[in-house]
């Protein structure tokens, strides 16, 4: 199926074939987004980056995505520095922006904007995280990852750490891993464990997500270990996030029960999630992982603009 | 039923089958406020009802509603009948439902939605499930908890 001029706001848009369709390029863009090769693929085209609210991987991997196919980005000074501080809305900003660019990125603090900006802008806008609501891109690498890592997503065992209730990659990777036939297992604290409506939809695709708080209970059967962080700035209490911040922390002597293939990953940025000593062990994916970010995002870009390599 | 103290009206609505407990609420959707009534208005709550145990029922003399004040009473009482009384007949009746889609008649209960901004949208959500009714924000994505209190 053709994804040319298509908007990617939420990984629910999106079938098992397509994403499939997203991965099998991705795969073949690695080499390109590694600069081993080169291409032109998308001279002429101008991506606009519209970041809301800070970001470092996502901005610069599509930045990154863009010139490794020959294309320019036009990135927004910051917000504050926009008309945005003079009340201008989001709707306004796209409709100006669509008339600059051939493609939208967008990261907004409110959930639903990249919604809105798909419902007003003529040229694809792809979602790169809207407040705690979606971000695609995110869980499109996450899973190429595991697909790269383990040759297949079926059947893995898979368990999700961290803060499952506010994190927003967590729960579109746990129904896109669902889709896949991947085993899920949340670990979490109580307070931060993944919503009900998650586990709802997962056990709709035929998904029976398995709950704890342990973290030891899945340590030795784990494929692939995802830690997300604990983030502050989701808590409506900050006394509700001292409680909880810090209740998993990886390390070797942990590590010293799993699996030997165990793969361990985490969207970035780590705060002590993850000890430092962890990065040298084969265990350690994170890195690989955010590199993923820039061929899948080349993927992306290459579909929604029609691109084809020479 | 004998036992309403209530006559029958000449021209207006009847809203039979309202949930138990909503009839004000459903007075609010339709306008009545007090102040703004030239015609009379009967509120029956809890009421012996065949269909359930109890019910609520209106009759708005002189008064008939437009769709979109339909569409929010079927958002606070699914089983609700509309009557529409031409001449102390029932001209027309029928069973509320939502269609499939609302637009503009419920905002979005999360704050951190894009339409809670003054952004030019209406709200929007599709109908998941008519009874109880479960709408889900087409923007945010998030299932609308307590649906009456956040009618327009």
């Amino acid at each position: 199926m053709s994804f040319k001029g298509s908007d990617i706001v939420s990984i629910r848009d999106l079938s098992r074939e397509q994403i499939d369709q997203v991965m099998d390029l991705a795969e073949k863009m690695v080499p390109y987004a590694k600069g081993e090769v080169h291409s032109k693929a998308l001279e002429g085209c101008i991506l606009s980056n519209l970041f809301f609210e800070p970001s470092t991987r996502t901005r610069m991997s599509f930045e990154s995505a863009m010139a490794r196919l020959g294309g320019k980005t036009l990135e927004m000074s910051h917000p504050s520095m926009m008309s945005v501080v003079k009340g201008e809305t989001l709707t306004d900003t796209v409709r100006m922006v669509e008339s600059y660019s051939d493609v939208i990125v967008l990261r907004h603090p409110h959930e639903g904007a990249a919604r809105l900006a798909a419902h007003f802008s003529s040229k694809p806008v792809i979602n790169a995280g809207d407040g705690a609501g979606q971000h695609p891109t995110q869980t499109l690498l996450d899973l190429f990852t595991i697909r790269r890592e383990k040759g297949h997503i079926e059947n893995v065992k898979v368990a999700l750490v961290g803060d499952l209730k506010y994190g927003r990659t967590a729960h579109s990777l746990a129904e896109a891993l669902t889709l896949f036939g991947a085993e899920v297992t949340f670990v979490a604290p109580a307070s931060l464990q993944m919503p009900r409506e998650t586990v709802k939809q997962m056990e709709k695709l035929g998904g029976k997500p398995k709950l704890t708080s342990k973290l030891e209970e899945v340590i030795r059967e784990a494929d692939v270990l995802y830690i997300t962080r604990i983030q502050k700035e989701r808590f409506p209490d900050p006394s509700e996030y001292l409680k909880v911040a810090g209740c998993y922390r990886i390390d070797n002597v942990l590590l010293r029960e799993a699996k030997k293939d165990l793969t361990i990953m985490h969207p970035l940025p780590r705060v002590d999630e993850i000890a430092p000593e962890v990065d040298s062990t084969p265990h350690a994916k994170y890195f690989e992982q955010a590199f993923n970010g820039v061929p899948v995002r080349m993927a992306l870009l290459l579909l929604v603009l029609g691109g084809e390599l020479a | 039923m004998k036992e309403f103290k209530v006559t029958p009206i000449r021209n207006g609505t009847v809203i039979d089958h309202i949930e138990c407990g909503m009839a004000l609420k459903v007075l609010r959707i339709i306008g009545v406020s007090g102040t703004n009534v030239q015609s009379p208005i009967s509120v029956l709550m809890h009421v012996p009802s065949k269909k359930t145990e109890f019910k609520d029922v209106l009759k708005v003399e002189d008064r008939e509603l437009d769709p979109r004040e339909v569409d929010k009473i079927a958002l606070i009482s699914p089983r609700a009948t509309i009557n529409i009384i031409r001449d102390f007949n029932v001209a027309e009746k029928y069973t509320v439902k939502l269609p499939e889609v609302v637009r503009g008649i419920v905002r979005c209960g999360n704050p951190n939605c894009i339409t809670n901004l003054k952004e030019p949208v209406e709200p929007e959500f599709v109908v998941e499930a008519r009874n109880p009714p479960t709408l889900r924000c087409i923007y945010c994505d998030r299932i609308l908890e307590d649906t009456a209190e956040h009618i327009i």
